[in-house]
């Protein structure tokens, strides 16, 4: 029965991302459609992210102090002036790990 | 004008900065799976079939925690729908692309390969084989994401949990997005959708993750027509 779960989400999922790519004509879509389509960067991650660091482990809302705000907010002002990605990631987490190791003890 | 495997190693480097989170994502990924019991093969198996991270923790927190079938295999199906939308947006870059081709590189359709292929075709416009690059990127991370995960089966969970690595994983999205904060049209988007998760959270099968991009696309539609 998992063995059957793990095949049919592995069907649906190379679906997701099979469909648009081979089985839509670009034709289709209006140039409205195209001009929303510049935003799905902005549409879809921030829904990982906002979760991410304003949740904890289990589906609660963190403390303003919770120090994965801080990391976030590191990572935001180093990536937004460095413009790149290790070094956004890597300033996150200093920060976070400073704080945990550090300043909570 | 730059050849095929140029552009195919271009890709290559974009992902690499990704590694810092992709791999210990993959680990944990991996030793989750172990430590909720269930069978190594199986536990690889979801890496290779599903290959998709955050939805195969959840598919296997879901099973484990005795929730059907049917229960797994939506919220797989929600979470991962977002790939339509990266799929409705490479389609542009792909068209070209014979049928059996096009149903290849799909498989290799990642959030942080979509990002990078998506930044570097839109700066160069011309490019005569953007697949190559799409196909770099998601060549790689498929690599590192079977290895990582792989590790993770071995290992088990030798990683402490105090290091707290999950938080990688907003960091590496925000990474990819971090440059169009400078653009207000963008940040809006970005506000409406991260808010619109916070609401909808709780939302079963973890609908969250396609309800608020919906939103906020439905935003980024209203927002043109006042643009105009």
């Amino acid at each position: 029965m998992t063995w059957f779960s793990i095949i049919v989400s592995g069907i649906i999922t190379y679906f997701s991302r099979m469909a648009m790519v081979a089985l839509i004509d670009r034709e289709m879509l209006g140039t409205k459609v195209k001009e929303v389509l510049n935003y799905v960067p902005a549409a879809v991650f921030p829904a990982i992210i906002f979760p991410g660091v304003f949740f904890n482990d289990f589906g609660l809302l963190v403390e303003i102090t919770d120090p994965k705000i801080y990391g976030a907010i590191v990572a935001l002002v180093v990536g937004f002036y460095s413009r790149s990605v290790i070094a956004t990631i890597v300033s996150g987490l200093l920060s976070y790990w400073f704080i945990i190791f550090f300043l909570l003890r | 004008m730059l050849s095929k495997s140029k552009i195919f190693f271009k890709g290559i480097v974009a992902v690499l900065p990704h590694m810092l989170s992709v791999i210990p994502f993959g680990i944990i990924t991996g030793a989750i799976g172990i430590e909720l019991g269930f069978d190594p093969i199986l536990v690889y198996a979801t890496s290779l079939i599903i290959f998709g991270g955050a939805s195969q923790i959840i598919f296997m927190q879901l099973l484990s925690g005795g929730a059907s079938s049917l229960v797994a295999i939506t919220s797989v199906g929600v979470i991962n729908s977002r790939h339509l939308l990266y799929g409705a947006v490479l389609s542009e870059y792909l068209e070209k692309l014979s049928f059996i081709k096009k149903l290849l590189i799909s498989y290799f359709i990642v959030d942080q390969g979509f990002a990078e292929s998506n930044k570097y075709i839109k700066q160069n416009k011309n490019l005569s084989n953007p697949h190559y690059y799409v196909l770099g990127t998601g060549v790689t991370l498929w690599f590192c994401w079977q290895l990582s995960t792989i590790s993770g089966i071995i290992l088990g969970s030798f990683i402490p949990d105090e290091l707290g690595l999950k938080f990688a994983i907003p960091l590496t999205f925000l990474a990819i997005i971090v440059n169009d904060l400078r653009k207000l049209d963008h940040v809006f988007v970005m506000l409406v959708s991260g808010f619109a998760s916070l609401i909808l959270f709780n939302a079963p099968f973890k609908s969250y993750i396609i309800l608020s991009p919906i939103v906020a696309l439905i935003a980024a539609f209203i927002m043109l027509r006042f643009k105009k």
